[in-house]
């Protein structure tokens, strides 16, 4: 039983925490959130030269090839910092996107961009209210062009190409590349300004699809892939947030004794600490069978992805509580992990979905096991 | 990360496997063993049969010193050995407290002929140990205990009661602490000794529970002397002898209760709802979900804590939320599969109920499980202070002779 992270990576993680608790202050995460900048673009760069960006690209595309592991234990640290930079969409989905559909002189043509940050990827899926869904999916690829629009994106204000799941003329869904230089795009305003979003109009737009195949299930299993990754993002920002309130509960004091002496806080921090262990232990089943490539990466993805969704919403909710009035200010930082904390839930699917889809594979499992 | 063994955790899984194998029944099917009533005479010949075997195959007491009859193995053979057994019917329950509580401390500070005396019959089964340690005013705060011993001679005077005593009934002996000055703080004042449960004046009383079962006990002491060459640590140590008992409790890695997720499962696949398996329901999904994913954060909490035992390492504190989340989670489970089944989930005849009747059963001891062996609340607190490291409370009887700290009337 070898269930837990290499010291390599182990070692990687405590350097990412040191570089981020220095470098992506709350001051850092506050000049996007107060809208001085759309992101944190000397950090992206940093991480860019340091390799995290291209973590799990295969190193003859560019990548560190540190597999999905690394890139998991990253994940960890970016969301612990509330990074306010593009790491989800370009490596995670954009990457993703490429090396599950593209050809391989697509995946030769931008993996190494993307790896070294120079160019920023995102992922567009969502065509305004609903979860993923291909009755969702309504822009039409037709002669090379794509039409409709797509929205919210993630990080579509600042990213240089998109990967757009569309429909074409028969009606199949694919992921189509385009160059977002010449599409209008709208900056949306949202509940966590500390990431940009997007709404892209597609206004045919030219565009190559990726690879050969297509599918709903390609965008499902690249969806899974990254539930697993933003899981750790998510397991982050939980552990954060806990962290947060404990060190509050120390030293705020009321009634001549810290708060942290009552029941009431050491039980609350005690249920914040349970959900987050939990979460954290589904997600490192998640990057193994990432890791290993699994059959059993959809089913661990929806595990690590409800978990981790369930622990930060609940890590990040009870610290404003722990706080009480003060943790109810602009000025103090609990509201950073709350509006990130919704941010990532309803990202690619919220946990209805995600609680139907671990449903469906249950069933699935189990009728092929013969139960 | 992999899951898998090591080739010596791999060469003892098979040892133990192809022990199970050749003196054991695999369990058939998938029904369940409900823990019903208390073991009758002939459970208890069969328990001590099989403990025996395991002694003989060297199954038992792995962690032990070899001068024990032990292996002095890592603790990782002993999980991997209770998980090859989970797959067999075997006897359980009898010696668990035993030889995983009382005998370790008595290692800690009996004498070497008492060590003699009483370590292989224990590890063999031919003798039964419990723990006497909670009283009726003194089970979370067990420092609140009462029961008085007065020294006489050679001997210590013992009066006072006892309870929750696992197994009392069907014990040979067993270890208890009790106050010998009341005029000391309270864990200043206690006394550690182990006792012949054939003792005079020793009487014991089964509890009868909620769910109908009788696993506990209520033990009377009445001018039950116990020689002083059977008191363990110093007088007055008591307290520090009892961490180590406490210490000293089984690793939580043992087996999931049911009915579990998978249970709920089948279960909605066979009633409906609005005319659809339940299963289809958008409700039942979304607490199967719930349900689901804390089981797999539990069964995966317990590989990293494998990880450790695995390398050597004490394992970290996640190990302490398996117990606080499984009395929960086997609550609820119970509860909704209830709630699925409808009004006939309140019949409990054997012939008339879905699946077994564990969900029935489960409803009614489930509570137990949240408060035996440290309450949900205790738990909690541990977590929040020894994990966390918030402050402890403030405690009122701090400092206080203990026959002066304020008592209730319950």
């Amino acid at each position: 039983m070898n269930f837990d992270f290499s010291d390599d990576l182990k070692q990687l993680r405590d350097q990412a925490r040191r570089f981020l608790s220095e470098q992506c202050t709350p001051a850092v995460v506050r000049r996007s959130l107060d809208g001085q900048e759309t992101f944190a673009a000397g950090l992206w760069k940093e991480m860019a030269e340091m390799g995290w960006i291209g973590a799990a690209i295969p190193e003859q595309y560019g990548g560190a090839g540190l597999g999905y592991e690394g890139l998991c234990v990253l994940a960890e640290e970016i969301g612990r910092a509330v990074a306010p930079v593009p790491f989800s969409s370009s490596a995670y989905l954009a990457s993703e996107a490429i090396l599950l559909a593209g050809t391989e002189a697509q995946k030769k043509s931008w993996l190494p961009q993307l790896a070294d940050g120079s160019v920023i990827g995102c992922f567009a899926l969502a065509e305004g209210t609903g979860n993923p869904d291909p009755r969702n999916v309504r822009v039409r690829m037709a002669g090379g062009r794509l039409t409709g629009s797509k929205w919210p994106v993630a990080d579509g204000g600042i990213a240089h190409i998109a990967i757009v799941a569309a429909r074409d003329e028969a009606g199949e869904i694919a992921f189509y590349l385009v160059d977002l230089a010449n599409v209008p795009k709208r900056t949306l305003t949202t509940l966590d300004p500390s990431r940009d979003h997007a709404r892209l109009e597609l206004d045919g737009v030219q565009a190559q699809k990726l690879g050969e195949a297509g599918g709903w299930a390609s965008v499902q299993a690249l969806l899974d892939r990254v539930a697993i990754m933003m899981a750790f993002e998510q397991v982050g920002g939980a552990d954060a947030s806990l962290q947060m309130a404990r060190g509050y509960a120390m030293e705020r004091f009321a009634f001549g004794r810290p708060i942290g002496s009552f029941q009431a806080i050491k039980h609350k921090l005690a249920d914040m600490y349970v959900a987050l262990e939990l979460a954290r232990s589904n997600a490192y089943y998640g990057a193994w069978a990432l890791s290993a490539g699994s059959s059993d990466i959809p089913l661990a993805a929806a595990v690590a992805r409800v978990s981790a969704t369930e622990a930060f919403h609940l890590a990040s909710k009870e610290n404003i509580q722990t706080h009480g009035g003060v943790g109810f200010t602009w000025a103090v930082d609990c509201h950073l992990y709350y509006r990130r904390s919704k941010n990532l839930a309803l990202a690619f699917g919220g946990p209805p979905f995600w609680k139907n889809r671990l449903v469906d594979l249950l069933e699935t499992k189990n009728a092929a096991q013969g139960r | 990360m992999d899951f898998n063994d090591t080739p010596e955790e791999a060469a003892f899984r098979a040892e133990a496997r192809a022990f199970l194998s050749a003196n054991a029944q695999p369990k058939a099917g998938s029904r369940p063993t409900l823990r019903q009533g208390g073991m009758d005479a002939a459970g208890v010949e069969q328990a001590k049969d099989w403990q025996a075997k395991k002694a003989d195959a060297g199954m038992a007491g792995l962690t032990w010193p070899k001068k024990f009859g032990g292996r002095e193995a890592s603790p990782i053979l002993q999980v991997i050995y209770n998980q090859e057994e989970e797959d067999f019917t075997v006897p359980r329950g009898l010696f668990e407290i035993g030889l995983g509580m009382c005998i370790p401390t008595m290692m800690a500070y009996a004498k070497p002929e008492q060590l003699d005396r009483y370590v292989q019959p224990a590890l063999r089964g031919e003798e039964v140990w419990c723990q006497l340690f909670s009283e009726p005013a003194g089970g979370s705060d067990l420092a609140a205990l009462r029961t008085r011993a007065e020294p006489d001679g050679d001997d210590w005077v013992i009066n006072g009661q006892k309870i929750w005593t696992s197994g009392a009934h069907l014990s040979d002996f067993g270890i208890v602490v009790v106050r010998t000055d009341p005029n000391k703080p309270k864990h200043e004042g206690l006394t550690f000794f182990f006792l012949d449960m054939k003792s005079p004046g020793v009487e014991i009383r089964p509890i009868h529970q909620m769910s109908g079962a009788r696993h506990f006990n209520e033990v009377f002491f009445t001018d039950v002397r116990i020689p002083d060459a059977q008191r363990l640590g110093g007088v007055g140590q008591g307290w520090k002898v009892s961490l180590t008992t406490l210490m000293n409790e089984r690793l939580a890695v043992g087996e999931t209760p049911r009915p579990d997720v998978d249970d709920l499962l089948a279960l909605s696949r066979s009633v409906t709802l609005d005319g659809e398996p339940a299963i289809r329901d958008s409700a039942v999904r979304e607490r199967i979900a719930d349900l689901y994913a804390r089981s797999q954060g539990l069964k995966f909490t317990r590989f990293r804590t494998m990880t450790a035992l695995s390398r050597g390492e004490t394992p970290g504190p996640e190990n302490s939320i398996a117990k606080l989340v499984n009395g929960t989670k086997l609550q609820d489970i119970a509860s909704f599969g209830l709630d699925l089944i409808g009004s006939a989930g309140l019949v409990v005849d054997d012939d008339l109920t879905e699946a077994y009747g564990m969900f029935q059963s489960a409803l009614l001891s489930s509570p137990s499980l949240r408060i035996a062996g440290g309450s949900d609340e205790i738990l909690r607190n541990i977590i929040a202070e020894r994990v966390l490291g918030l402050p402890p409370d403030i405690r009122a009887d701090k400092g206080i002779p203990f026959n002066r700290v304020p008592t209730g009337t319950r």
